[in-house]
């Protein structure tokens, strides 16, 4: 399959893996942001192939993780109100809130929810039910809110009344700065994800790069986009230099896509957000702004965001700030998995728990053992 | 007006058992796929010995949406139940045909539905022996559910089960994985996608009896067709069986480019959708060429690939060998497939 299968060439990876090990001279520790990097390093194989002298760990660019209990509280109340329908990404529908019930739980007691693969299809179900308010609960990054944004557009310019965003969309970089603030995360390299790269722009962590002296390399999905940007890393980590180099040119540049930020401007502006497991953020999220208040669930519906509450014991708080890996949990393989998940972080597929444990070589009965 | 149907629904009164029901009976059912024992509506099928022993199995279909490209509920009905005897060598025998009718559905849909089941029989060569209906109130359950059980006879020296797995068998895909799961997925979410996407529905007893009788004997340890859960969880079922690994290579598994492609959009794994026309065969290594070459020749195998090998490293494990050389396990699928979100 053209651009795909080129960039998952076995000789190709052999070569730069080859590369990878002369450029890393010393030890290096790469955050990778994204939730879709996490998963792709460890379905693709490759994380068992790195040098030793690499040591990844997961950061928090996975929505579904980052999405506080009480949105997900907020989603429920929303989807239990009289005439109301919920149109929801797939990979929200089992998130627990803060007592455990799910999307999937209010569902089975009779809630209209539908999974939807895209705002736009929201929309739809909005036009064919003009008796019911359909209901996208907002979940994601820069990637995610041009798509939304254009949603709420399209509703407006199509005179839809009864489709409304509850927005939870958070921005990438508050986090980051918020993240490497914190001593106690050691890193030295950020693998930047590559699908909100292509809308914010790889110039946007020259900030980060500079004040904390990090090596910044956006890179792509594939395993030779992600091989090719850990060679670029590891070369400035060899040399002593904390640069933004972009390894994913084919989708990323340096400037981004000012279009869709231009959009994503007009209905939405910066708010506090509260992210699972990191707290209230300032600046890190956005709120629909007052123009287009008719498509604000939160403003036109009265629903109160309860306090969230963490499930006992659940470590996905730190392993979203790169802290710990999943194993360290003592609930992760034994009462959380991905069949009965109890944190975010195993809930979706793109989580840091879910990869380990899909992908790692973890269940109930050989917790441990992570090498085959 | 007699027999135009496009006007007319299901009502409760086809299930009564009254006039409505023996009109549907009549002119629908017995239509179709009428037979000398089924149109004797007897209460029960009475069915000649046969020599061997008996295969029995049943299986529910309440795929939403109903029709879709490759097929539809009730060729799905009767190739999922033939399939389910053929993977324990059985020759299929008969079938049974329970329908649950929603109110409401149009009768040209029933129509269409009868009339695939009768393809389907037909071509296959197993009859439908007895049946029943059902009408259940609006609401009280999706157009149309179908149950199937089916008989089958397997000869005496024919034993096939995943417990009889061994190290050193190769492993046969008979086909492309995934064509069903991610024609049903996308046609339900209403996506559109270029490309040609299908359902495999297809019944394989053919396949196996050409297989039983052009290999020796007891060269065939395992049958097991891969539907709900996909490759990867059916693989799983096995090496937990027969306390065997398992070890696969992602580049030998065939995948068709536009399921490949589906897969790549939606964020789904092919290891992990359903197929309706594929079986997994586990066989002696020196035959396996051999297995491959017959499955090949069959009208249902011609894309069959060897696609890995049993061992007997850790028990009840599934490793893949990737593109690029590495290697990761496979555990079973954890609930439903969903898409996601980026």
């Amino acid at each position: 399959m053209k651009y795909v299968d080129e960039f998952r060439n076995p000789e190709l990876t052999t070569q730069l893996l080859h590369e990878l090990t002369a450029a890393t001279t010393k030890p290096f520790r790469v955050m990778e942001v994204c939730g879709t990097h996490t998963m792709a390093i460890f379905r693709s194989g490759l994380r068992a192939m790195l040098p030793p002298d690499i040591e990844l760990i997961s950061g928090p660019g996975c929505p579904v993780c980052v999405t506080s209990a009480s949105h997900i509280d907020a989603f429920l109340q929303m989807a239990e109100l009289p005439g109301t329908q919920l149109a929801v990404f797939g990979d929200l529908f089992r998130v627990p809130g803060s007592n455990g019930t799910t999307l999937a739980h209010a569902r089975a007691r009779g809630a209209k929810i539908d999974v939807v693969y895209s705002p736009m299809d929201g929309l739809e179900l909005a036009r064919q039910n003009p008796a019911e308010q359909v209901i996208f609960p907002g979940i994601g990054f820069e990637t995610t809110t041009p798509g939304i944004a254009a949603t709420i557009l399209a509703a407006r310019q199509q005179n839809i009344d009864n489709f409304m965003v509850f927005s939870t969309h958070k921005t990438m970089l508050p986090p980051l700065m918020a993240l490497l603030g914190d001593p106690a995360l050691a890193i030295d390299g950020l693998l930047c994800p590559g699908h909100v790269s292509s809308i914010i722009g790889a110039a946007a962590y020259q900030p980060l790069a500079e004040e904390n002296h990090l090596s910044c390399v956006v890179g792509g999905f594939e395993p030779t986009d992600i091989l090719q940007a850990l060679i670029l890393m590891a070369r400035q980590i060899s040399e002593g230099r904390a640069e933004v180099e972009n390894a994913y040119t084919r989708a990323v540049t340096w400037e981004g896509n000012a279009r869709a930020r231009t959009m994503v401007a007009k209905i939405f502006e910066p708010v506090d957000m509260e992210w699972r497991g990191l707290g209230l953020i300032k600046g890190s999220g956005l709120a629909i702004r007052e123009e287009y208040t008719q498509f604000d669930a939160q403003s036109r519906l009265s629903i109160t965001v309860p306090e969230s509450k963490e499930p006992p014991g659940c470590l996905c708080g730190q392993i979203l700030k790169g802290m710990t890996t999943p194993p360290v949990c003592p609930l992760f393989g034994r009462r959380c998995t991905p069949g009965t998940p109890i944190g975010p972080c195993m809930v979706s597929s793109e989580g840091t728990c879910s990869a380990w444990f899909t992908y790692g070589n973890y269940s109930e009965n050989n917790l441990g053992l992570n090498t085959i | 007006m007699k027999n135009d149907l496009s006007q007319k629904t299901i009502l409760l009164d086809h299930g009564s058992g009254g006039l409505a029901s023996q009109e549907l009976i009549s002119n629908l059912f017995l239509k179709h796929l009428g037979n000398k024992v089924l149109s004797a509506l007897e209460d029960s099928a009475v069915m000649e010995n046969q020599p061997g022993r008996l295969a029995f199995t049943t299986d529910s279909y309440v795929v939403d949406p109903i029709f879709f490209p490759g097929g539809d509920i009730g060729t799905l009905a009767v190739h999922g139940t033939i399939n389910d005897l053929a993977m324990r060598g059985a020759r299929p025998l008969c079938l049974s045909l329970g329908l649950i009718l929603e109110e409401g559905l149009p009768l040209a849909d029933l129509e269409r539905i009868i009339i695939s089941i009768r393809d389907a029989s037909q071509n296959s060569g197993v009859p439908i022996v007895t049946g029943d209906t059902k009408v259940v109130p609006r609401g009280k359950a999706d157009k149309i559910f179908i149950n199937t059980s089916g008989i089958g006879m397997v000869a005496e020296e024919v034993e096939i089960s995943a417990t009889r797995a061994k190290a050193g068998d190769k492993i046969i895909l008979s086909g492309s994985m995934g064509d069903h799961g991610i024609t049903i997925m996308t046609r339900r979410a209403g996506i559109a996608l270029a490309g040609d996407l299908r359902s495999d529905s297809m019944a394989l007893h053919t396949m196996v009896r050409n297989l039983l009788a052009g290999l020796p004997p007891d060269s065939i340890h395992t049958l097991r067709d891969p539907t709900r859960g996909g490759v990867a969880t059916t693989l799983c079922e096995i090496a937990g069986s027969s306390g065997l690994m398992i070890e696969i290579e992602e580049s030998r598994i065939p995948v068709r480019v536009e399921v490949r492609a589906a897969c790549e959009i939606l964020g789904l794994d092919p290891l992990y959708l359903a197929n309706e026309g594929k079986c997994l065969a586990l066989v002696a290594p020196d035959i396996a060429d051999q297995a491959l070459a017959l499955m090949q020749s069959c009208p249902e195998g011609t894309e069959a690939a060897i696609i890995g090998t049993v061992t007997s490293g850790a028990a009840g494990r599934v490793v893949l060998k990737t593109t690029i050389g590495g290697t990761r396990v496979i555990t079973p699928l954890h609930g439903a497939p969903l898409p996601r979100i980026c």
